[in-house]
């Protein structure tokens, strides 16, 4: 099965969770980094690296001697990343989202296929689970390509019928539904203050029409206020699980320790929460990381 | 014109809390909300909405199954897997649609409708410290950059027209598209990280993106006490990066209290915590000057 764990609003406790899931998994598992904007669940998980690879997109390579300025893609290219003015062709590569088109259209093979670098793809082992991040190049402006390729990479390291966990990035745009839209089940990590509960209602608005189980953590639990737990009912969304606001656990946190391991409280409320995500498994209509 | 960008790579380090105790030292100030995908600060600041716009940007593709004769040709093409096979016409997943027109161009039927997408709203507003500019991006809503941008010039055209030297905004997390957007051009980046190894690593990759732009920066360690070790650490980074350390704010539940009650840290507290977020805007506003005196 796949669980995404996503927040809406940053720094709710995404990658504490995924790390602590990760840990007290009874079965086989691939922790997943999806942020790969700010990837941070490899500083907990500490896994040692098997491999790694460059994730590349596909950009257009001007030939002007071909051009005959006919324009066809420039008016095709929804993003700006090819331009023709008067007599000069212009590529723009990134801004280029590799969809194809301009190099398809062009009847004289002035544009051919390049390449712009994404970033990058480690995986490897973090203990008994499986391990992959990506890591976005400092300047790239678009995650989903790097995301779409993670993915890709993980349908092919994945140890048949482990389970995934997905450690998603902030937000509820492209990037958050990019990494949310294969899961079975959605864990939506907040935490009980006016800006927590208004991301949550960001999160759940984004993701609900996706039709997928999906449930709360509600993490520093005791302070702020109980509107979250307002907002879960009139919602109709479960409380999967409830970590309280302890100074040993954000202290842990800071040390780079995963907090299921380091404070044993926590670490009871992490294993409850790993069984009570595994009863979505269902019988056979969970997916594997192979059907990613 | 001034233009200060509060960012932080790594979500949720405080960067809202600051930015509204900033806007409340910073008068005049056009205030900005460049987070438009999970946007806070209107939560401190209660703007009244003056004026209302819907943001559209981009398109999506539409199959009428009507036209289509199922040739397979839109599927074969389309690189992000948005094209669902069906026994008499395909679809297009809206979730997976990047919006390349590359499918609508190619349909041999012309089978494809090309709809403008509506993404989200942007607002002016006025707050107890000025002028507001800030949006909200749809849920699930792409194109998050393009409305930082249109944010970005709306903000700067408030401050053109009422001749106000600053624009303070709220920048989103993380390091891709809405950032660099806001990033791009500004004048200066205070970077709001945390004793956290999660804070650490995030604040590297943001001050490089910084340098990538030729922004200059200032870092704030929020939550000190959380981990002293950390701290040293963070400081002993910024200082081998030559990068301006403008201070550090003290780990503190009024933080949240004052977020419960609508109101900045300083509104709320008149104790130590508001003396060193005084402290830092104190040090930052100095640091402006001299930049704009060189």
């Amino acid at each position: 099965m796949i669980i995404a764990i996503a927040s809406g609003k940053g720094g709710t406790g995404k990658t504490t969770v995924a790390a602590s899931l990760t840990h007290a998994w009874p079965n086989p598992v691939v922790a997943v980094d999806l942020d790969v904007e700010a990837p941070n669940l490899h500083l907990f998980l500490h896994p040692e690296e098997a491999g790694r690879q460059k994730a590349v997109i596909e950009v257009p390579v001007a030939d002007e001697s071909k051009c005959t300025y006919c324009r066809k893609c420039s008016e095709l290219c929804q993003f700006a990343a090819v331009k023709v003015l008067g007599e000069v062709l212009m590529v723009f590569p990134e801004m280029c989202h590799g969809c194809g088109g301009c190099i398809a259209i062009c009847p004289e093979g002035a544009l051919t296929p390049g390449e712009r670098e994404l970033g990058d793809i480690i995986w490897g082992k973090a203990g008994k689970a499986d391990f992959i991040m990506g890591r976005s190049r400092i300047g790239e402006a678009m995650s989903p390509p790097l995301m779409r390729q993670v993915k890709t990479k993980l349908a092919q390291i994945a140890p048949a019928g482990a389970d995934v966990i997905i450690d998603a990035p902030p937000g509820v745009s492209c990037p958050a539904v990019n990494a949310v839209m294969d899961a079975d089940v959605i864990v939506l990590v907040t935490e009980p203050t006016p800006f927590g509960v208004f991301d949550l209602g960001l999160a759940h608005k984004a993701f609900a029409p996706m039709g997928k189980p999906m449930g709360v953590v509600v993490n520093r639990a005791g302070m702020g206020t109980d509107e979250v737990y307002h907002f879960c009912r009139r919602n109709g969304l479960d409380i999967f699980a409830e970590i309280p606001y302890d100074r040993a656990i954000a202290e842990a946190y800071a040390e780079g320790r995963i907090v299921a391991e380091a404070v044993p409280a926590a670490g009871k409320i992490l294993t409850a929460l790993a069984a009570r995500l595994r009863s979505f498994a269902g019988d056979d209509g969970a997916k594997e990381a192979s059907r990613v | 014109m001034f233009e200060i960008v509060v960012l932080s790579g790594k979500g949720g380090t405080g960067k809202t809390s600051l930015t509204a105790a900033f806007a409340q030292l910073a008068q005049p100030a056009v205030i900005c909300d460049l987070d438009v995908d999970a946007p806070d600060l209107h939560m401190l600041l209660k703007p009244e909405i003056l004026r209302t716009e819907s943001f559209q940007s981009g398109h999506e593709a539409v199959i009428r199954p009507e036209d289509c004769t199922n040739c397979g040709t839109c599927g074969e093409m389309c690189r992000f897997d948005a094209v669902i096979p069906g026994d008499d016409a395909p679809a297009i997943d809206p979730l997976h649609c990047e919006g390349c027109k590359v499918c609508v161009t190619f349909c041999p039927a012309n089978a494809i409708d090309w709809q403008l997408r509506t993404c989200g709203e942007w607002y002016h507003s006025e707050t107890r410290f000025g002028r507001m500019v800030h949006a909200q991006l749809y849920p699930a809503q792409e194109n998050s950059g393009r409305l930082v941008a249109l944010l970005r010039e709306q903000a700067k055209e408030l401050a053109r027209q009422r001749q106000i030297p600053l624009i303070l905004s709220d920048g989103p997390p993380g390091i891709g598209c809405p950032v660099i957007s806001s990033l791009s051009g500004a004048s200066f980046a205070v970077i709001v990280t945390e004793p956290t190894p999660s804070g650490r690593h995030d604040l590297a990759r943001i001050v490089e993106l910084c340098a990538h732009f030729k922004v200059p920066v200032g870092v704030i360690v929020n939550k000190h006490d959380l981990s002293p070790a950390r701290t040293a650490e963070i400081v002993a980074d910024c200082k081998a990066k030559g990068l301006f350390l403008l201070g550090q704010v003290p780990f503190s539940p009024e933080v949240t209290e004052a977020m419960v009650a609508g109101r900045t840290i300083i509104e709320h507290n008149q104790g130590p915590l508001a003396q060193q977020v005084k402290e830092i805007w104190s040090n930052l506003s100095t640091h402006i000057k001299n930049a704009q005196a060189a």
